[in-house]
């Protein structure tokens, strides 16, 4: 065990753990952050993504010992009053059906607008496909994209 | 949205009672109906009266209306509270929504399963809503001096129509409250609707997108312990012996405990956890068959000829029929087994103390989960509180109870609150999937390309009836005959979205649409042609509605431009399941000389609609899920164990995969019949039908991408699928 200071959605945390621990457990079990999902546990189906200096990663397989200083965001923290345009553009779509797999879904393409604000139907969709949405949403989550990118 | 804890509730009841507040009044509507005994209040929420137990109004107006099924993405935490809203007249801006706990004696059927919910709360959620409703009227009435005639009611409020003067349901509540609970109160006609039939969102969105704890998964108790189990590997098998001494030295590890044929890691954190189980040394020994796929192929194949089948339908004298044919048409269809896989694995808190059990978690059947867990336990059910999260899927996994009642045992053996949790490759390899099965189809056509004899026989592993023999075709073949066979395996398997049907109408609708082309007929016209004589003279009873099929069938030919189009190889499929009827056209293009799926069209008859969006969703996702799982998905086994243990193996139907989907709704007055599988089963035969107008080949076996037409490089045909003689569909329609 060992105490690991993290960056995270812009405050510092603190984490007694070791230091194999993926960050998705320490966000869900020691801190309290439990908007990151655990789907798979093999970076497979996304579920788990935040930001790790804004690039999207898998927090299933990310050791807490190789976050160091970076800035950490997850769902929590995209937007401060939960207005991010991808957020309100899910619920102007209608996307979540059980809505387990959005928060990941949302932070693949919040990364992905960061990068490239207007991005193609091919560029979405070569982007969303790592994410997988059991309930098969994808027509309205690939519409959400679009439409937030229209408003960024 | 919150969950409604049990205890809490309760408490606020009596301390609403003894402060005298008087804003709890409760009153039970359903007394009319006689068959729910008396309630108070179960939407007691703080400052709202109470009108029945499924709505309080504050006194700010404020609704409150619980939602007593689970969600799990079919929508029913919208839908429910919009039918009590539409009939309340209330602001549905001002409505919250919350989920309710399991409560037998205020709420029946709190079951997420068989698309059931809407169509059997369709009119106690009317009446609830209705009744208060009126109570508010009466209310306003006796303000005003008036008759409750001259009053009418509009978002929220009572309105005087002489005078124009208003109140709001929250200023009116406390008196209504007081009220006599009226009877037969009149219901909305259709046409005055206002919120059922529109597009309503999804009233957890907010919470979805900002990432707020509501699922199982994030359920969390001050002390609470995190376990694991570890399950045999292979099906067949039981524990030999436990070596727990490593996994009892590692870090945060609290206790190793062998029951039944489980080994539970328990400890402070998931992670911890997940490591120790891993340092676990456990030997199994055989306890029964240990069967792979390989025994399964042969198993099939050797029931279907020497099976001793159980016959489900019979119908005039089937062989005598295959004996005059002019034409035999015989084919052979396989299902592999499937994994549920709902995207929040397993879990379920449970906390075990001497004066009672709290269970709190994501099922699909709360009812049966307390009921297993009092059994299990030697506890009375009344002893036992079940507070429902909002499940991150189902798809019938979770009607099984079997991660509730373990983390029942295992809290009562540690004596300890704490909550298991499933890997995905405990939920891959755990069993309860989706039966393996193989079909041998049979058909007898006249000279006139007429069936005159229809065979179907069924062989499921696990699978109980794998047919549905009152299905179409049943009732328009005068001679038929339906039979199965069932081999038992220690693999086991339950419901998997649309039971049965989800691979049934594939096979049955790829047969059919055979059998059109054997008879030189336009798939759609020949399926028009027996259920007309379904209608007309039909053999045997008669057990769907043939004008909703016929009605369905119609609508997607002429949305999807059946028969007309170029460049586009269509296949038509049409099923009922569930009480609900929906078509479905399949649209392939070649590319690189493979069949590449670009639309599918789907005309769906659920009767009334409730919520348009989200009727369009179930839609949509039932389309995606068919179409992902006929095309990708397989769990196979070797030596017992699965194969595929994680979506790196097991393929799920992803972004780039989805072909265009258009959905229509047939509009024809009926009470909702429900939607949240109906459109899933006819999927997989409009793709396998647009697959053969594509190649000329057929693809019989599941899933697509393992035959033969993914696999070689096929010349494309330029040409439609209409080389059919000219007896399509749209002549039809004109006749």
């Amino acid at each position: 065990m060992a105490i690991f200071k993290l960056h995270i959605n812009g405050k510092e945390h603190q984490a007694d753990v070791a230091a194999d621990t993926p960050i998705l457990w320490v966000l869900r079990d020691h801190l309290g952050l439990v908007g990151t999902k655990f789907g798979c546990g093999i970076a497979q189906c996304g579920a788990c993504t935040i930001h790790f200096n804004g690039a999207a990663v898998r927090s299933c397989m990310l050791p807490v010992s190789s976050v160091g200083s970076a800035k950490i965001t997850t769902i929590e923290g995209l937007s401060e009053d939960g207005t991010h345009p991808l957020q309100t553009a899910w619920d102007e779509i209608d996307v979540p059906q059980c809505g387990y797999c959005q928060a990941g879904q949302i932070m693949t393409a919040a990364a992905l607008l960061k990068k490239n604000p207007h991005p193609t139907m091919e560029e979405i969709d070569g982007t969303m496909h790592g994410n997988i949405c059991r309930c098969g949403a994808y027509h309205r989550i690939r519409q959400a994209v679009k439409l937030a990118s229209t408003k960024i | 949205m919150s969950t409604v804890n049990q205890n809490s509730r309760r408490e606020f009841l009596k301390l609403s009672a003894l402060t005298g507040g008087g804003l709890m009044l409760g009153f039970n509507w359903l007394t009319a109906e006689a068959k729910t005994p008396a309630i108070v209040n179960a939407a007691g929420v703080a400052g709202n009266i109470g009108f029945n137990n499924y709505l309080s109004i504050g006194t700010d107006g404020i609704i409150t209306i619980l939602s007593p099924n689970p969600e799990l993405g079919q929508n029913i935490m919208t839908s429910f509270p919009m039918i009590v809203a539409e009939e309340l007249d209330a602001d549905w801006t001002k409505v919250k929504v919350q989920q309710a706990p399991l409560d037998t004696k205020n709420f029946d059927r709190q079951v997420t399963g068989g698309s059931g919910a809407v169509p059997h709360s369709w009119k106690l959620l009317r009446n609830a809503g209705a009744t208060a409703r009126l109570m508010l009227i009466q209310a306003a009435a006796q303000r005003w001096n008036a008759t409750p005639e001259d009053c009418t009611t509009a978002d929220g409020f009572v309105v005087h129509t002489k005078t124009g003067n208003k109140l709001s349901y929250g200023e009116l509540a406390e008196d209504a409250s007081k009220l006599p609970v009226p009877k037969d109160v009149k219901l909305k006609d259709r046409k005055d609707f206002k919120l059922i039939g529109k597009e309503v969102k999804n009233v957890a969105n907010k919470d979805i997108v900002t990432g707020k704890g509501m699922f199982g998964l994030d359920f969390h108790r001050e002390g609470m312990l995190y376990a694991m189990l570890q399950r045999p590997p292979a099906f067949g098998t039981r524990i030999k012996s436990v070596d727990d001494a490593a996994a009892r030295a590692m870090p945060g590890i609290i206790d190793v405990v062998t029951f039944k044929n489980n080994v539970a890691v328990v400890g402070k954190s998931t992670w911890e956890v997940m490591k120790a189980r891993k340092a676990l040394k456990i030997a199994y020994e055989k306890d029964g068959n240990i069967e792979s796929s390989s025994d399964h192929d042969r198993i099939f194949k050797s029931l279907l000829d020497t099976g001793t089948p159980t016959v489900r339908r019979k119908d005039g004298d089937v062989e005598a029929a295959f004996k005059t044919a002019a034409k035999v048409i015989k084919s052979e269809y396989q299902c592999p087994f499937l994994s549920h896989s709902p995207m929040e694995p397993m879990n379920f808190f449970a906390h075990v103390r001497a004066d009672g059990v709290e269970l709190v978690g994501p099922t699909q059947t709360p009812g049966s989960a307390r009921t297993a867990t009092a059994k299990l336990l030697n506890i009375p059910e009344d002893k036992i509180t079940l507070d429902i999260t909002r499940l991150g899927g189902g798809f019938g996994r979770r009607l099984k109870t079997d991660y509730v009642t373990e983390a029942a045992e295992l809290s009562s053996l540690i004596k300890a609150p704490v909550k298991v949790i499933w890997t995905r490759e405990d939920d891959m390899t755990g069993g309860s999937y989706r039966p393996a099965v193989r079909y041998r189809f049979e058909a007898a056509l006249d000279a006139n390309g007429n069936m005159i004899g229809y065979k179907l026989r069924g062989i499921g592993i696990n699978s109980g009836n794998p047919t549905r023999e009152d299905n179409f075709p049943s009732g328009s073949v005068d001679n038929l005959l339906i039979d199965s066979v069932e081999h038992a395996s220690p693999i086991t398997t339950g419901a998997w979205r649309a039971p049965i049907t989800n691979f049934l109408a594939f096979a049955e609708q790829a047969f059919i649409d055979e059998v059109a082309h054997a008879a030189g007929k336009d798939p759609i016209k020949f399926r028009l042609d027996l259920l007309q004589k379904a209608k007309t003279n039909p053999a045997g009873p008669v057990k769907y509605d043939v004008d909703r099929m016929i009605a369905v069938t119609r609508m997607v030919a002429e949305k999807s431009g059946w028969g007309t189009k170029k460049g586009v190889h269509q296949g038509f499929s049409v099923y009922f399941s569930h009480r609900s009827y929906v078509a479905q056209v399949g649209e392939v293009v070649m590319k690189a000389g493979k069949p590449v799926v670009k639309k599918i069209y789907a005309a769906s008859d659920c009767g009334q609609v409730v919520n348009l969006s989200g009727a369009r969703q179930q839609v949509m996702g039932g389309i995606v899920d068919g179409m992902g799982h006929a095309m990708y998905s397989k769990l196979t086994f070797k030596e017992g164990e699965p194969v595929q243990k994680n979506f790196d193996t097991y393929r799920l139907i992803r972004m780039k995969d989805i072909p265009e989907v258009e959905v229509h709704f047939v509009d024809n007055g009926i009470d909702p019949t429900g939607l949240g599988e109906p459109a899933l089963p006819p999927t997989g035969g409009a793709v396998a039908n647009a697959i053969f107008a594509a190649t000329g080949k057929r693809v019989r076996n599941q899933p697509f991408m393992d035959e033969d037409v993914f696999k070689t490089t096929i010349t494309p045909k330029t040409k439609t699928n209409t080389k059919l003689p000219k007896s399509s569909f749209q002549k039809t329609k004109k006749a």
